[in-house]
């Protein structure tokens, strides 16, 4: 058996005597362009990666990432562009061939079975090949053995243990010991730490630095500053599909890299009108769930209050705990002064919230059923004598929202799935302006749905205030949170970690609040 | 980019006061699916017509309807279940166990016409609360669950009769297969004022709307407020009320409470039924006349095949091959619209 340490390095060279050594990059994307029916997920991304060289892989939810990664993984193929390893052209029809073109991508949930030991987790799929059959349960144990023991890991995992026993730091452990077994040469790690402790961070980067001097090429996704600071070589920013800088980690400075990554001329589709009143129409205290500690937060009467932050910072399951979809453990939920009973979404709505989810066709839209039936779902009860609906009141009502919010459907009957995103989102908040909210929450409500879509939404929401709804909004969109919002209260983990007041915010301190490690910030003033 | 989104002018889309043309109207109301039944059924008829002068005899039209009955039944409960995304396949045990139920009944209050009817009806919601309270409490998949109660209900019913048939010699309560007010069998008219009473519920009330909404999409029912397990227990109660009523005109056309015959093999006719009919068996869609169209459908071919002398084993088999090509449209249907919302991008 050969040893990493001493063959890693030179791996490359070795097995490809032919190719020009050390400036060859292991790695080469060229042009890579993928679209989702209108959507340009990519867009003529292209870097190179040496071996042994660690790449930050950063941007804003959207922004290409996850794209570019299942490209690399086999999951998608692209519709332009070049993968090229040792200079050589590759194309991927499926995840195994990049698998043994030395390609793999850990994603942010390992693909664990759970059922089985972590030595059988190890050589999945790669039995065969390597010449044990699925009898010598021994051969197999020691063989896991000797690979955790070559990797450094002999301590931190028990090869005879379930894979459903590990933690998320052993499963990813799992996948990374498992790709660097079948000779991976190219390891990208999505978001590897959102679901390590610090402790566990830690050993994966050292990890990490280990691997850097055995020659593998690391592509890093993280949202962290902190971890692209000790990590990466190299940092490549992706904006919108678009690559908009590819430099050594050295000429940038996070508050840089920040910048980069929102950096978008302001459009002139958001105003807004403010008429914030007197009133605390939503009032939030203590609010805990599994995934937050005492969240405290009010929307007054005419308000709007955005919730920024990166996806995974609890901002659609907070709003779901409010509406009573998420489960609140501890805390009270307030309408207009009177007391929202927790997990209890019909109370939610006999008390005045509204909630336009962020999955439009997963969780708001009946995808098969009628404009009307989707618009009047939630007020049935108000159309209806001993059971029976009103059929013509049902259409008169329905019809008003889809002439007030111009949702543009042939008619009323015809299936919502057929509608273009715009208009299925405004099906949605159609069906919430019926129930006449108070509180109208609001979760990535322009997310997919193009620019005209977008700003007649901008607008609904600024009227909407105006008629003293209270607006609680969160958006990933920057653009749309400094141009609608009040104020801003910026999540991170399940906390509120900052609120700033319209007039003072900038993207660069939002995203400042989201994403930079608090101790840092507080350690070093401003960052970078 | 560079175009204002200016607000859209005012002349939007035509609106739902406009109105097409009446034939457009009418094939819209009778939808894409039922306008293709017909035409099958039409071609059916029309093949049998060739065949045979029998088909067409008022008798041989009465009794394909009675024949449907028991079938036309289940198939109407079982269009709800799955219009609410569920399945249930214990539903041909139920009728068994209530047809026993109701010769039970009558057996101990000494022909109690309304005692039968009552304890046929109990019986079947009762076993509706054990399938959905599997369902919903144990959260057990529907299919198993009503596969599991499937062969419990019909132990249940075995055990009571063990095994063997209960006479009934209740007069009045046998008029309810063999009777013909106005000249029409008695199983054909409760066939038809079923259809209609759960046609009117799953249209016309909150309940039916709500059942859409649940099978085409549980989590938006749930964020608008509709208790899913509250309707899912009510869905297979329903069905279990449909059952018993089988089992009801069961009896009463052979005269006995049956604890296997007749009842066995109900569920697949009337999924098979109820697919054919248009409903998407993932839930959110089906109407009760589109089943109604499907059993009538069935019932026509089981009859044609046996006018033609065809061997009654072959309809077993022209059941299943009916089965798999009703869930074969639906999948080409969906493969065909799925495309526009299905959503790849992350």
């Amino acid at each position: 058996m050969r040893l990493l340490a001493s063959t890693g390095a030179t791996r490359g060279i070795v097995s490809e005597p032919d190719v020009e050594p050390t400036h060859q990059p292991l790695l080469r994307i060229e042009g890579l362009t993928k679209r989702f029916a209108n959507v340009h997920a990519l867009t003529d991304v292209g870097f190179a990666l040496r071996g042994g060289e660690v790449l930050a892989l950063v941007g804003e939810n959207g922004a290409g990432k996850s794209t570019l990664l299942k490209i690399l993984s086999g999951d998608y193929k692209a519709d332009a562009g070049v993968v090229a390893i040792d200079g050589r052209p590759v194309v991927f029809t499926s995840p195994r061939e990049a698998r043994a073109a030395g390609i793999r991508v850990i994603s942010q949930e390992p693909e664990i079975v759970p059922g089985v030991s972590v030595a059988e987790n190890l050589f999945l799929g790669d039995l065969p090949r390597r010449g044990f059959g699925f009898v010598h349960g021994r051969d197999l144990l020691t063989r896991a053995q000797e690979t955790l023991l070559r990797f450094g890991f002999a301590d931190a995992l028990d090869p005879s243990a379930l894979g459903e026993s590990l933690s998320p730091a052993q499963r990813q452990l799992v996948e990374i010991v498992r790709a660097l077994a079948a000779e991976a040469r190219v390891l990208a790690l999505d978001e590897p730490t959102s679901s390590l402790t610090d402790e566990e961070a830690e050993r994966l980067f050292a990890l990490i630095d280990r691997l850097r001097t055995q020659g593998i090429a690391i592509i890093y996704v993280s949202h962290r500053m902190r971890e692209i600071a000790r990590l990466a070589d190299r940092v490549v920013v992706l904006r919108d599909g678009r690559l908009v800088a590819d430099a050594p980690k050295a000429e940038l400075s996070q508050a840089h890299i920040v910048r980069l990554m929102v950096g978008r001329p302001l459009q002139d589709v958001l105003h807004r009108t403010r008429a914030v009143r007197h009133e605390v129409m939503l009032e939030v205290s203590g609010v805990r769930t599994p995934l937050h500690g005492g969240i405290d937060l009010s929307v007054r009467a005419g308000e709007v209050v955005a919730l920024a932050g990166l996806i995974g910072a609890g901002r659609s399951e907070l709003a779901r705990a409010i509406f009573g979809d998420f489960k609140r453990q501890a805390g009270r939920v307030l309408v207009g002064g009177r007391e929202v009973p927790p997990n209890d979404p019909h109370a939610a709505i006999e008390a005045g919230i509204a909630l336009a989810p962020e999955d439009r066709k997963g969780m708001a839209l009946v995808l098969m059923r009628s404009v009307l039936e989707n618009e009047t779902l939630p007020i049935l009860g108000k159309l209806s004598t001993a059971g029976f609906v009103h059929a013509r009141l049902e259409r008169a009502i329905g019809q008003e929202y889809v002439d007030r919010l111009r949702i543009r459907t042939p008619s009323l009957d015809q299936d919502v799935a057929k509608l273009s995103g715009g208009n299925q989102q405004k099906v949605v908040i159609a069906r919430w302006l019926a129930t006449k909210p108070k509180v109208l929450i609001l979760d990535e409500p322009t997310r997919g749905i193009d620019v005209g879509a977008k700003a007649e939404i901008y607008k609904l929401i600024d009227e909407l205030a105006g008629t003293g709804m209270a607006v609680l909004l969160i958006s990933s969109e920057l653009l749309e949170v400094l141009g609608l919002a009040d104020r801003i209260l910026v999540m991170q983990n399940g906390r509120i970690t900052g609120e700033l007041a319209a007039a003072e915010a900038t993207e660069r301190a939002i995203m400042e609040l989201a994403m930079i490690d608090h101790l840092e910030l507080s350690a070093t003033g401003a960052a970078g | 980019m560079t175009a204002a989104p200016s607000p859209a002018p005012t002349a939007t889309a035509p609106t739902g006061t406009a109105a097409p043309s009446p034939l457009r109207r009418a094939f819209d109301a009778v939808g894409l699916q039922n306008v293709s039944l017909l035409i099958a059924l039409a071609l059916l008829v029309a093949i049998i017509s060739t065949q045979t002068d029998k088909f067409w005899l008022p008798a041989n039209l009465l009794n394909i309807g009675v024949s449907v009955s028991l079938v036309g039944l289940v198939a109407i409960v079982q269009t709800v279940v799955i219009v609410s995304g569920g399945l249930d396949i214990s539903v041909g045990s139920i009728a068994g166990l209530a047809s026993v139920s109701a010769a039970l009944a009558l057996q101990a209050t000494g022909n109690q016409t309304a005692a039968g009817i009552l304890a046929a009806v109990v019986a079947g919601i009762a076993c509706g609360v054990v399938n959905g309270l599997i369902i919903t409490v144990l959260r057990v998949n529907p299919v198993i669950a009503t596969l599991a109660t499937l062969s419990a209900f019909r132990g249940v019913a075995l055990l009571l009769t063990n095994g063997s048939a209960i006479g009934v010699l209740d007069e009045q309560f046998n008029e309810i297969g063999s009777g013909r007010p106005l000249g029409i069998p008695f199983p054909i008219i409760v066939l038809a004022v079923f259809a209609i009473l759960v046609h009117v519920l799953l249209r016309y009330t909150i309940w039916g709307r709500n059942i859409y909404a649940i099978g085409g999409n549980p989590i938006a029912a749930r964020l608008s407020g509709v208790d899913l397990n509250r309707y899912r227990l009510a869905v297979y109660m329903l069905s279990g009320v449909g059952a018993g009523i089988a089992g009801i005109v069961l009896t009463a056309r052979t005269h006995s409470g049956q604890p296997q015959s007749g009842s066995q093999g109900l569920e697949l006719e009337a999924v098979t039924a109820a697919l054919l009919g248009g409903c998407a068996l993932n839930g959110g869609k089906g109407t009760i006349f589109g089943t109604m169209l499907a059993v009538v459908l069935l019932g026509t071919l089981t009859n044609g095949m046996i006018l033609l002398g065809i061997q009654s084993f072959y309809q077993l088999v022209a059941k299943g091959a009916l089965l798999v090509l009703a869930v074969t449209i639906q999948q080409y249907r969906l493969s065909r619209t799925g495309v526009q919302t299905g959503t790849a991008f992350t």
